[in-house]
């Protein structure tokens, strides 16, 4: 092969991966692109105080979405407080106490638990959780926020559960030698060294596990009940509820493209697309600025 | 300190022995309430799916709005997809996964591309699914299709494949990089092979991580690709087509009167088709592990 050819592919190939490398911008614009080319003309065909109203009935015009939002909100907190005590906790027996072989069972099966579909689990809520629930806390349905909250919680655990450990596995060995050759018990050197040092990840791991939540569709359509009430006790945690991801879910298949209800829901798309935004930025930035902070102390 | 007797420093330390016990014990406690049920429940699910399974469930068409007879063009759909996603996410994330390790410098535009990809993780699927309609079955007019429901399901599996890619890049010594190039090989010669061939089995564990998410999805090929119900196999990339996760969610929510044992069969074909590729990169991971010799 002449020396000129080789030249030739090797600036073709490196062109085509210069390319590949910008993809992924490209890509998220165009999402933006398409979220926004037909989710913000739903502004123009229903004012915006319609739209916050508390409403959602789109066969009659009604197009309140706050009772989605709430939903999503209820259900995604109420799955944080499941699973980020399971998480993290799991993820400090993992990483701090289990004797390793057992870790090595652990992993694998809390990596199980991240790789089933989630229309598995709304499955399993259907068919399980729920009637348990009905039968267990009296209710007239099992579908509800709370039976939503439980499964979710079993969706955020591995999302916080490896990412948890990870930070605590990076936590220099030092720390929990120095703190142990000072004569406090492992206990201690867990809460006060190490989990503080890890703490950060920590909290990156608690907020991709709450993007997750958030966005998670499947298994919130089955097992929510789908009524679009807004929750304004703590009773409605027991009641049929509606998240944005459900209602987009259960109700694109059904609009003709260009219709007032379609660009209504990808509004709500928009809005779901700002929450786990958010969300994801601002577990990037606490892990970025961690980075930062140990550059500093290393420097 | 050194005037206190000996016996009173005890005293507090056998209480923090206790805490620690009593802490250890609640926490193994809690793992165990973790794990305990993600067990439970694949168990429940064989004992109940395999009966349900043979080779007519497995190989036959649904009949009698899919009640009865087998869920094979659920499976033959669910194959095309994931062989699809395959086709366009692969190349496309080990290629930038290659500019991200190899080429780029870290400057804004670095720093966007990865903020970019940090993005596409975050994206909610059924988002996805929305993003799908919009640009690929209504605009560029693919229709609800394998095609479509492809190439969403693609750009929702880059970040994973990029990023375990760019991981496993990046676990190859950089000495391996400074004597390929100090020999006289071209940087794609070095990349091509010095540093791909280390690197493969990070990249493919990746892979089957990624498409393994891929084959479960549901939202994102609800109004993409995703169909009802087809008593025939899809004859083209243009055709919409059954898949076993959408599959399984019509027969246990929208159909009345399915038998359980159908819907409990579909779970457990499902989920061994996960397991498989969950299976497959763990062994490859592990594999590599044992081989490496740096």
């Amino acid at each position: 092969m002449s020396a000129k050819k080789l030249n030739l592919s090797e600036v073709i190939i490196t062109k085509g991966v210069q390319i590949s490398g910008l993809s992924s911008i490209l890509f998220v614009l165009l999402i933006l692109f398409f979220l926004i080319s037909e989710g913000v003309p739903a502004l123009f065909d229903v004012p915006i105080s319609e739209l916050l109203s508390q409403r959602w009935y789109p066969i009659e015009g009604y197009y309140g979405i706050v009772p989605l939002i709430l939903g999503s909100l209820v259900v995604t907190l109420g799955a944080s407080i499941i699973a980020v005590p399971f998480g993290v906790l799991t993820a400090v027996f993992i990483a701090e106490i289990a004797p390793k072989w057992l870790a090595e069972i652990l992993k694998p099966l809390v990596e199980l638990l991240a790789g089933l579909p989630s229309v598995v689990l709304g499955f399993l809520g259907i068919l399980i959780v729920s009637p348990f629930l009905r039968d267990v806390l009296k209710l007239p349905t099992g579908l509800t926020a709370f039976t939503g909250s439980l499964l979710l919680g079993g969706i955020a655990i591995p999302t916080i559960v490896s990412i948890s450990e990870d930070a605590l596995k990076n936590v220099p060995v030092s720390y929990r030698h120095g703190s142990l050759a000072l004569g406090i018990t492992r206990w201690q050197t867990i809460w006060q060294v190490t989990v503080p040092a890890a703490r950060t990840g920590i909290l990156t791991a608690i907020m991709l596990g709450l993007g997750r939540t958030i966005g998670e569709t499947m298994t919130v359509m089955m097992v929510t009940g789908n009524a679009p009430v807004i929750p304004d006790s703590l009773r409605s945690l027991f009641l049929p509820i509606r998240t944005m991801t459900a209602t987009i879910a259960s109700e694109m298949g059904e609009v003709a493209s260009g219709s007032v209800h379609y660009h209504v829901l990808f509004f709500i798309g928009i809005v779901l697309f700002v929450f786990t935004m958010t969300v994801n930025i601002i577990a990037s930035k606490i892990s970025s600025r961690e980075i930062k902070r140990s550059e500093r102390i290393l420097s | 300190m050194s005037n206190i007797p000996a016996e009173q420093i005890n005293i507090p330390m056998k209480r923090q022995l206790i805490i620690e016990k009593f802490g250890f014990s609640v926490l193994t406690i809690l793992t165990i309430a973790t794990v305990l049920p993600i067990i439970t429940v694949v168990i429940y699910i064989i004992y109940l799916g395999a009966p349900a399974i043979s080779w007519e469930f497995l190989t036959a068409m649904p009949v009698d709005g899919m009640r009865a007879g087998g869920i094979w063009p659920a499976i033959v759909g669910t194959f095309y997809l994931t062989v699809g996603t395959a086709i366009f996410s692969v190349p496309l994330g080990i290629a930038t996964a290659i500019y991200l390790s190899e080429y780029a410098s870290d400057n804004r535009l670095t720093r966007n591309i990865r903020l970019a990809i940090i993005n596409l993780a975050g994206i909610p699927s059924v988002v996805y699914g929305l993003f799908g309609l919009g640009l690929f079955v209504i605009f560029l007019k693919f229709g609800t299709s394998i095609l479509s429901a492809s190439l969403t399901l693609s750009i929702m599996t880059l970040p994973v494949i990029i990023s375990t890619t760019e991981e496993a890049l990046h676990a190859v010594p950089q000495s391996f990089r400074v004597v390929s190039v100090s020999l006289g090989a071209t940087k794609w010669q070095t990349i091509r092979r010095i540093i791909l061939p280390q690197a493969v089995s990070g990249i493919l564990t990746g892979v089957v991580l990624g498409l393994e998410r891929a084959a479960g999805e549901t939202a994102p090929i609800l109004f993409t690709g995703a169909s009802f119900f087809l008593p025939r196999l899809p004859g083209s990339p243009m055709d919409a087509t059954m898949a076993l996760p959408y599959h399984l969610f019509v027969i246990s929510t929208q159909v009345p009167g399915m038998p359980i044992q159908i819907q409990y069969g579909t779970v457990l074909v499902l989920i061994v088709f996960v397991l498989i590729m969950n299976i497959i990169a763990t062994v490859i991971r592990s594999r590599a592990r044992a081989r490496r010799q740096w």
